[in-house]
């Protein structure tokens, strides 16, 4: 037996200890994040100052301050300017939002014929989601009913005419309505338009490319405002006397050749990732070109350019705004033609106005974005270095 | 039987003479072209019968009249007895100028946030990532309105304009602190626009223009000489401090020599505005501002993805070397990158450039909006979107071979 | 997305039926389309309706289906062109511009309202109320055609366009009756292919300013140096780079493409001064944030004489276009009023009885292609021309324009129509 006589030697077994303030928790955290060197430390401060100078009015303009409802411009508008509010109020105006909303929506569609485009948003919704959630089933179905059927029932509802439906000009639309009218319906026509233009210009045959390779280096270098002012402007002249076509149709033309040449240089990207091998492949298996652009390659280089679809998507969502300019009233165009309302005109109601439609086109774009990342992962079969 | 056979054969002939893929692309060839023709010809043929029912003779004698109207910004003299054609000389230039500083601009703004958006620093991270967020997903023209109603309209009419400076005191509800003195610039802001005062040079002002000359081609020198001598040598010379130093410094040398030839012009209230100095309009300050955030945040992403598909082994090797986190950024990460960021850049610069047509919005006098209003004034819709589409096309191209050109200068660096 | 259920739905359906060529290059098939087309009208008013109704709806299907889809006794019409065409052809030729805008009162009866320009904005004259119905004095104008037409004041479409599109639309035949404060000038009656029916607001062009900021500027001789609002791409434009130079005075342009955006402008500061006719003056005025801050200065620098435009070449509905702002001016001289036109109906007064079509055997309002009792339906419909003027813009309403050179002659003014006998 040994005796246990050294003082100096630990009979027992220390109990684990904390780790060092600042090596655990919160204290860590903020040192490896915001203060691990001295410049770090200087550029969070200054970020803290940014933050400290612009969060505290924002978040008062947006909410604090803000009028959320209200029967006119006298609950946004300071005493001196003729309305309720102390001098030296500043706030956000939602009250203008609320009271405008269905107009922002819909535009001047007849009020009473509202409803048919109620229902058509609620088809729409209602067709869209099952179809972009993956885990349900009937995805092809779904698909044919949401591009093949709904279009046209869609049509029928919003223009009318038949059925004893009124006829609602397209004069009268505007608002929300239109910016997904108008970006649908171009990226539908644009997707077949822009693949046979992406065929064209990798086409063998000399005169097909050249036709295609004009139309879309012409489209893309300039900008949508001449296109859409062409499309207004000159459409009705390059027409026999007598025909004329909608504006609403013009804008849809302009918008649909714009996108359809961006939409070819996306498809074209996705042509030209496909290896060799697979075009061999299909020309030893004897397949015609349609054959073999329709099994072999289209399937794959759409789904490798499933992210640039959404880009150009989002980017026409967005360019949609610039049909303004030959006045009609999308979103943006319908709020800004407000802001002139007598009866809600105020120093807050622009800013009001175009931060509202700010944060719907954000939502879309944003949501778009992000499903599109979500879709890219999940169609990954691994071909990526 | 050997009738029907040879009847047979023909047919056959026939038949692979369809189904030839060379025969049958020219005869696709073919139609398509004639179709085209078809269809040109039926256009043209209803455009000059529209245009005789309307009244307009084509052709682009109308730019030669009076264009009648005035323009509130332009680079070159211009009145209402001008000439429609230099009406579009002035768009023209008028979005040059945006394009181009807009470009710089977002350049530097979309390079800070996108490597700001790779900082280790959590906040400065986050800050990035909600402004590229933000201004990626809403539309050009909206951000044009935010800056044009949200944020210039707002600023204080002429007679209290922000005067731009640095105090050296401030108030306090308890009295005031410091000395009483506020140090101008002579600059002030209002809801007219930036006013800056002019720099208005004299005789002898020649010196100056030529020491810069001179100070520019002796760093180039300077350059080369120590590129030489490192490579050789490996011997460092502090190139930069060098050339700063000539570059401020001779024109500063001559500056004196020619006895001080400069004179400034302030910006002076009268009855309606600040008149004097030098003057950027609010319509330019707007689109210029909104161009380049909006498209910075486009940039910033092109920058990170170009720095993040630089191997992260180049990264760690040049920590390794000794290199601070900055100049392995400048040193080895940048110039790799930049030969992924240079072709999605390009198509960048080609959208800023486009996206300045939206000043028609807000009424900055650029081609478009000159255009328009000839258009509207003469009806000669053909020729103006003619014109639009030549030039646009026309700088598409210029800035695409240019940057083809420094894509081309870049690639060599690759080894 | 639908081509326009118009009555060039029509032609444009008929330009590509097979049986013509796949793209018809000749331009005497155009005009002879034309041509015959107004004989049809006539003829086949109801057929030509159920057709339209097809055509708002049946724009997916191809034209060779749509060939099917057209009624029977149409498939005839179409079979007539052909053989029509050819004799027509050559004559044709010269009558094409006339040919596209004739008859447009019956296109109006076919299609059971009338197509009318307004603008989009403005307050007073034309601009849509909260319940989206459209108002104003222009407004007034096109609701007393259609009285006229239909006896009914509601049976109008407005189209509201911009400076710039104006002219297109009712040259192309989207609209058939501009009533949108255009001025009557020499070249848009000759050269743009209009007629002026008359002038119902004599206007002029001038500058308002904020007095408020602005106190000791009286007159616009004293805007020397003043940043000027003013919408770009019309005579305004011209008339203040002129007034300027001929004053020697400089100014700084702040031009716009929409109203809203000038008024938006104008109303945040950016401008010291904005210049349009006077009446749009007035009208703006209302909808900036503190209207009395602002005056109208005393100079007009231009003559502006606004009226409602029609197509050239179609006499008849040219006629019932002026005769209806006559009508309602002369109600007034003759102070028929929306309230007392029942009585006045038995009126004893010949001059009442003419105008509002009570003598025995009037042949007046059918000679004019229209019932007799159309003043009555006018003024029932939308009251005279001064109480249209005090309701929209005069003192009933939130501009208080003063009448003016719009007063009637006997008072002093310019308004003076012709008799109705």
């Amino acid at each position: 037996m040994q005796e246990h006589d050294l003082s100096y030697v630990r009979a027992e077994m220390v109990n684990a200890q904390a780790a060092p303030l600042g090596e655990r928790g919160l204290v860590r955290w903020l040192r490896i994040n915001l203060f691990a060197t001295p410049a770090d430390t200087v550029m969070t401060v200054i970020g803290l100052i940014v933050l400290a100078l612009v969060l505290p009015p924002l978040i008062n303009w947006l909410f604090i301050s803000a009028q959320w409802t209200g029967p006119d411009r006298s609950v946004c508008a300071t005493v001196s300017q003729g309305g309720a509010q102390p001098d030296g109020w500043s706030g956000a105006c939602w009250a203008f939002v609320n009271a405008k909303f269905e107009q922002f929506m819909v535009g001047r569609y007849t009020i009473s014929e509202r409803w048919r485009v109620w229902l058509v948003a609620i088809m729409f919704v209602a067709l869209l989601v099952p179809l972009m959630i993956p885990r349900i089933p009937y995805k092809g179905l779904n698909a044919i009913v949401l591009f093949g059927v709904f279009p046209i029932i869609a049509f029928v509802l919003l223009v009318g005419g038949v059925f004893g439906l009124p006829y609602v000009e397209t004069q009268l639309w505007g608002g929300l309505m239109v910016t997904l009218v108008l970006s649908f319906v171009g990226i539908a026509v644009s997707l077949p338009l822009g693949i046979v233009l992406a065929l064209g210009r990798r086409s063998k045959l000399p005169v097909v490319k050249m036709v295609c390779v004009i139309f879309i280096e012409a489209i893309r270098g300039v900008p949508l405002v001449t296109v859409l002012f062409m499309a207004s402007v000159m459409l009705p002249l390059f027409l026999p006397a007598g025909m004329t076509f909608d504006k609403f149709l013009r804008a849809l033309i302009g918008v649909a050749m714009f996108a359809s040449a961006y939409m070819a240089e996306v498809i074209r990207g996705g042509l030209q990732a496909i290896p060799k091998g697979q075009y061999e492949g299909a020309d030893s298996l004897g397949l015609s070109y349609w054959q073999k652009t329709g099994l072999i390659i289209l399937p794959q280089a759409l789904k490798l350019v499933i992210p640039g679809i959404v880009n150009t998507f989002i980017g026409l969502f967005k360019d949609t705004s610039l049909v303004y300019i030959i006045g009609m009233f999308d979103l943006l165009g319908i709020v800004r033609q407000n802001f002139a309302d007598a009866a809600w005109a105020s120093a807050q109601t622009p800013m009001s106005g175009l931060v509202f439609s700010g944060f719907v086109f954000w939502l879309f774009c944003f949501g778009m974005s992000r499903y599109s990342i979500y879709m890219e992962r999940r169609l990954d079969t691994g071909h990526k270095r | 039987m050997a009738s029907q056979d040879v009847a047979g054969r023909a047919d056959s002939s026939l038949a692979s003479y369809f189904n030839d893929p060379k025969i049958r692309g020219i005869v696709y060839q073919v139609l398509l072209f004639v179709a085209l023709v078809f269809f040109i010809y039926w256009v043209v043929g209803n455009t000059v019968e529209n245009l005789r029912r309307s009244n307009i003779s084509s052709g682009f004698a109308f730019l030669n009249g009076r264009s009648g109207f005035d323009i509130s910004q332009s680079l070159i003299s211009f009145s209402s007895d001008s000439r429609y054609s230099r009406a579009l000389v002035v768009g023209l230039l008028n979005t040059l100028l945006v394009a181009g500083v807009g470009i710089v601009t977002a350049s530097i703004i979309g390079f800070i946030v996108g490597i700001g958006r790779l900082s280790r620093n959590w906040l400065i991270r986050k800050l990035c990532m909600v402004y590229v967020e933000v201004f990626r997903n809403i539309p050009p023209l909206l951000v044009i309105f935010f800056w044009y109603f949200g944020v210039i309209s707002v600023l204080p009419a002429p007679r209290d304009s922000i005067a731009l400076g640095i105090p050296l005191g401030f108030e306090t509800s308890y009295g005031f602190y410091g000395l009483d003195y506020f140090l101008s610039f002579g600059s002030y802001l209002n809801n007219r626009g930036f006013f800056l005062p002019k720099t208005m040079w004299g005789e002898g002002a020649w010196l100056i223009a030529a020491a810069i000359v001179v100070a520019i081609a002796m760093v180039w020198f300077v350059a080369r000489k120590a590129r030489q001598r490192q490579e050789a040598t490996g011997q460092q010379f502090p190139v930069f401090w060098t050339s700063v130093a000539l570059i401020i410094g001779l024109p500063l040398l001559a500056f004196a020599l020619a006895g001080f030839p400069l004179t400034l012009e302030f910006p002076t209230a009268s009855t309606f505005n600040l008149v004097g100095g030098f003057q950027v309009k609010p319509e330019f300050l707007a689109l210029y501002l909104a161009l380049s955030f909006y498209t910075a945040a486009f940039i910033a992403e092109i920058v990170r993805a170009g720095i993040l598909g630089v191997n992260k082994g180049q990264t760690e090797a040049s920590y390794a070397l000794g290199l601070r986190s900055g100049q392995a950024l400048r040193l080895v990460i940048i110039p790799q990158a930049m030969r992924i960021i240079i072709p999605p850049l390009t198509s960048q610069y080609l959208n800023l450039t486009k996206n300045s047509s939206l000043a028609i919005a807000i009424g900055y006098p650029d081609l478009v909006a000159i255009g328009g209003t000839i258009l509207n004034q003469t009806g000669q819709s053909i020729e103006i979107v003619a014109i639009w589409m030549v030039v646009y096309l026309g700088l598409s191209l210029a800035t695409s071979a240019f940057m083809n050109w420094f894509n081309a200068k870049m690639a060599l660096v690759e080894r | 997305m639908a081509i326009r259920p118009s009555k060039w739905s029509f032609s444009v359906e008929n330009f590509q039926t097979p049986a013509d060529s796949v793209i018809p290059l000749d331009l005497t098939k155009i005009i002879a389309f034309d041509a015959v087309r107004e004989r049809e009208h006539g003829s086949s008013a109801a057929c030509e309706a159920t057709f339209r109704k097809w055509a708002g709806t049946a724009l997916l299907l191809s034209h060779e289906k749509n060939r099917d889809l057209i009624p029977n006794n149409r498939k005839g019409l179409v079979g007539m062109k052909h053989t029509v065409k050819v004799i027509l052809g050559a004559a044709a030729l010269g009558m094409a511009a006339s040919a596209a805008s004739a008859a447009t009162l019956d296109d109006v009866k076919a299609k059971g309202f009338v197509q009318c320009g307004v603008n989009t904005a403005l307050a007073g004259f034309s601009a849509p109320n909260d319940k989206g119905e459209w108002t104003g004095f222009d407004v007034d104008l096109c609701r007393a055609v259609a009285a006229a037409i239909f006896g009914d004041p509601t049976k109008v479409k407005f189209t509201p366009t911009n400076a710039k599109e104006r002219f297109t639309a009712l040259q192309s035949g989207e609209i058939d009756l501009l009533s949108r404060n255009t001025t009557w000038t020499l070249s848009r009656d000759t050269s743009l292919g209009f007629n002026f029916a008359g002038v119902n607001y004599y206007d002029g062009q001038g500058f308002m300013i904020n007095a408020k900021k602005l106190p000791g500027v009286n007159s616009a001789l004293q805007l020397s140096g003043a940043s000027i609002c003013v919408q770009t791409g019309t005579t305004t434009e011209l008339n203040l780079a002129d007034y300027f130079k001929a004053n020697n005075l400089e100014y700084n342009p702040v031009v716009f493409e929409k109203l809203e955006e000038v008024n938006a402008a104008y109303d945040s500061g950016r401008c010291d001064a904005y210049t349009t006719d006077q009446s749009g003056l007035y009208s703006i005025r209302l909808t900036l944030a503190a209207p009395d801050d602002h005056v109208v200065l005393p100079e007009i620098i231009s003559k502006e004489p606004l009226g409602p435009a029609v197509r050239q070449g179609d006499d008849q509905w040219m006629d019932i276009v002026k005769w209806t702002l006559y009508a309602m001016v002369l109600a007034e001289e003759a102070g028929i009023t929306q309230a007392n036109v029942e009585e006045m109906k038995n009126s004893p007064n010949p001059d009442i009885k003419r105008i509002l079509g009570q003598e025995a055997d009037s042949k007046l309002g059918t000679d004019l292609g229209l019932s007799n009792d159309w003043v009555v339906n006018i003024i029932k419909g939308v009251g005279n021309y001064g109480e249209s003027f005090e309701r929209n813009i005069g003192q009933g309403s939130p501009l208080k324009i003063a009448r003016g050179l719009n007063a009637l002659w006997t008072k002093g003014g310019l308004q003076y129509a012709m008799p109705i006998r």
